[in-house]
């Protein structure tokens, strides 16, 4: 059956025809590669933008007044107008360069929340966070003596929201949520806890590791205070990543880490911050991938995130129906609002014997507890299969992932 | 008993065995089967002291020195890793601790399982390789003491 059928502008294969690991076989058979909530893998365009770079302009950049440093500041900055447009951010100077989600969830969290958090004060979470959004805040609760609070998700895999209403008080100060979860796939109703915590004095950061990819991010309309973003996440490059944060906030902030570029004047005596955005782009930053990040976003759109979102949508779809017709299979995480996410589990087996059998047919799927050990302990299980699917996947590809679902089950029982 | 033969002699019988086989699925096949097969560990060996936890499934071993030698029985929660695990065992158990503290274990890259010791697979079968090594050790110097 062919995935292209129902959206006539999006061709599957043309979009594989982009992507040059794709054409790889894994022991001996064609890579079937379904761990993209992981990771995804890059077009061919971020990998010639890479490449470009160091070929072409490599220089230091924002100082130099050669002719190199001049077209790698240029294109570095460019990459901060693209991620201003790509998320509706109001101002280029809310945009901050970071690693990826990990880094910005710490950076907010030693500048804003050390210094604004006390004894007393509350944190809210969810019980879906990847470890990422929990240990800073665990580590800088520690610090303040402000307490950590957690939103329960139900047996769907979805938020309480009645619980979180009632945690919500004039005590929470933060709420740091995810925007979809990466083991279960669930969509949160991020607009509602926006605004009810702002009704009480709360500002709210987004996990938006997983969000990023497969949904329209506008971060005027969301109005949330923090946004993070992984680059690597959205078809490009690793160790490159963003921090949207609400001017104000930024200004207020007292800067991450110190070093060369985020200062405007020192002396031994006293030292001055530049300013936003540079104030948290302490030292030589990742160039090379900022650069080739956007050269993954402009692709992304040049595809069309829409079109992608039906594609994924239904490959979700029918992953899902396919699945459950497995013998003995769990799904876990069945939220109304997904993304494109298929997390489960058989009875009798365990996930890695799942995975490394799965490997061994060239499809990579992840199993274990995907960084979110509360939320598989809410489950009451040590991990998952988790299967997760990106512009480039199609039906067949998960017809082999099932048959190779039916061979290893029928061997490891 | 299989004691009078070496360590790196069982290494090569299993590497042939392997050489038997074409296809990874042959291997794995034979793997589970190996796994299924191995001695479950009673429950009261199941507990956290014996534990050498993986990123992903978990392993039980209790070992004893005997007449000089040193036995190792285990489980996993996992059949793959109980199948090498097993592996490991036939290989080891039985043999005097410096014989065991000195193998190569090179058969593990042989039948092409050695990406099963990698630090990414994080399962707990190279952890499960050092605490074989680590209580071999510990007999060792408890034999030296007592010469």
């Amino acid at each position: 059956m062919s995935t292209t059928a129902l959206h006539i502008a999006f061709d599957v294969d043309q979009v594989r025809r982009h992507f040059p690991i794709l054409k790889r076989e894994v022991k001996g058979k064609p890579l079937v590669y379904f761990d993209n909530a992981a990771t995804t893998q890059k077009p061919v365009e971020v990998i010639d933008a890479l490449t470009s770079y160091y070929q072409y302009f490599n220089a230091n950049i924002h100082r130099g007044i050669h002719s190199l440093a001049e077209e790698a500041t240029a294109a570095y900055e460019a990459t901060r107008d693209t991620v201003q447009q790509f998320i509706n951010a109001k101002q280029r100077e809310e945009i901050i360069f970071t690693r990826g989600v990990t880094e910005s969830i710490n950076l907010v969290a030693y500048t804003w929340a050390r210094i604004n958090l006390k004894a007393g004060d509350e944190i809210i979470i969810s019980g879906m966070e990847h470890h990422s959004n929990i240990v800073p805040w665990q580590l800088i609760a520690e610090m303040t003596g402000a307490t950590l609070k957690v939103i329960p998700v139900d047996d769907n895999g979805e938020l309480m929201m009645d619980e979180f209403h009632k945690l919500l008080n004039e005590k929470a100060k933060l709420v740091s949520v995810v925007h979809a979860s990466n083991s279960l796939g669930t969509i949160n109703p991020v607009k509602e806890i926006i605004d009810a915590a702002h009704k009480v004095g709360a500002i709210v950061m987004l996990d938006g590791a997983q969000s990023t990819v497969h949904l329209d991010i506008d971060v005027q309309e969301l109005d949330c205070d923090f946004f993070a973003i992984s680059s690597h996440k959205v078809y490009g490059p690793t160790g490159i990543g963003v921090l949207y944060g609400k001017r104000a906030l930024l200004e207020a902030m007292p800067p991450f880490m110190g070093g060369g570029e985020m200062i405007k004047d020192v002396t031994f005596e006293k030292t001055t911050w530049n300013e936003l955005p540079y104030k948290f782009e302490a030292g030589t930053p990742n160039i090379a991938d900022t650069v080739a990040l956007k050269a993954a976003i402009d692709f992304v759109q040049r595809i069309g995130k829409k079109q992608i979102r039906l594609h994924e949508e239904e490959l979700l779809r029918y992953a899902t129906k396919e699945l459950q017709n497995i013998d003995g299979i769990r799904l876990i995480g069945q939220a109304k609002n997904k993304v494109s996410v298929a997390s489960f589990v058989v009875e009798g087996v365990h996930p890695q014997d799942l995975g490394i059998l799965l490997d061994n047919q060239g499809v990579a799927v992840r199993t274990g507890h995907h960084c979110t050990q509360p939320l598989m302990n809410r489950f009451g299980i040590p991990g998952t299969t988790r299967a997760s699917f990106a512009m480039y996947n199609t039906k067949d590809e998960i017809d082999v992932m099932i048959a190779g679902l039916h061979k290893a089950i029928k061997l490891l029982r | 008993m299989s004691d009078i033969k070496s360590i790196t002699e069982i290494e090569e019988e299993i590497v042939d065995d392997f050489s038997l086989f074409d296809t990874w699925d042959e291997k794995y096949e034979y793997i589970i089967d190996m796994g299924k097969k191995l001695k479950p560990l009673e429950d009261e060996h199941k507990k956290d002291e014996n534990k050498i936890k993986g990123c992903q499934s978990t392993v039980w071993m209790v070992s004893e020195l005997k007449d000089g030698k040193v036995y190792y029985r285990a489980e996993s929660d996992a059949v793959i890793v109980k199948g090498l695990v097993s592996m490991l065992i036939r290989v080891l158990s039985g043999h005097e601790p410096k014989e065991i503290i000195d193998a190569k274990l090179d058969f593990i890259d042989k039948i092409g399982m050695k990406q099963h010791l990698a630090q990414t697979r994080s399962n707990g079968l190279l952890s499960m390789v050092k605490q074989m090594k680590l209580d071999a050790t510990v007999y060792l110097a408890q034999q030296a003491s007592k010469n």
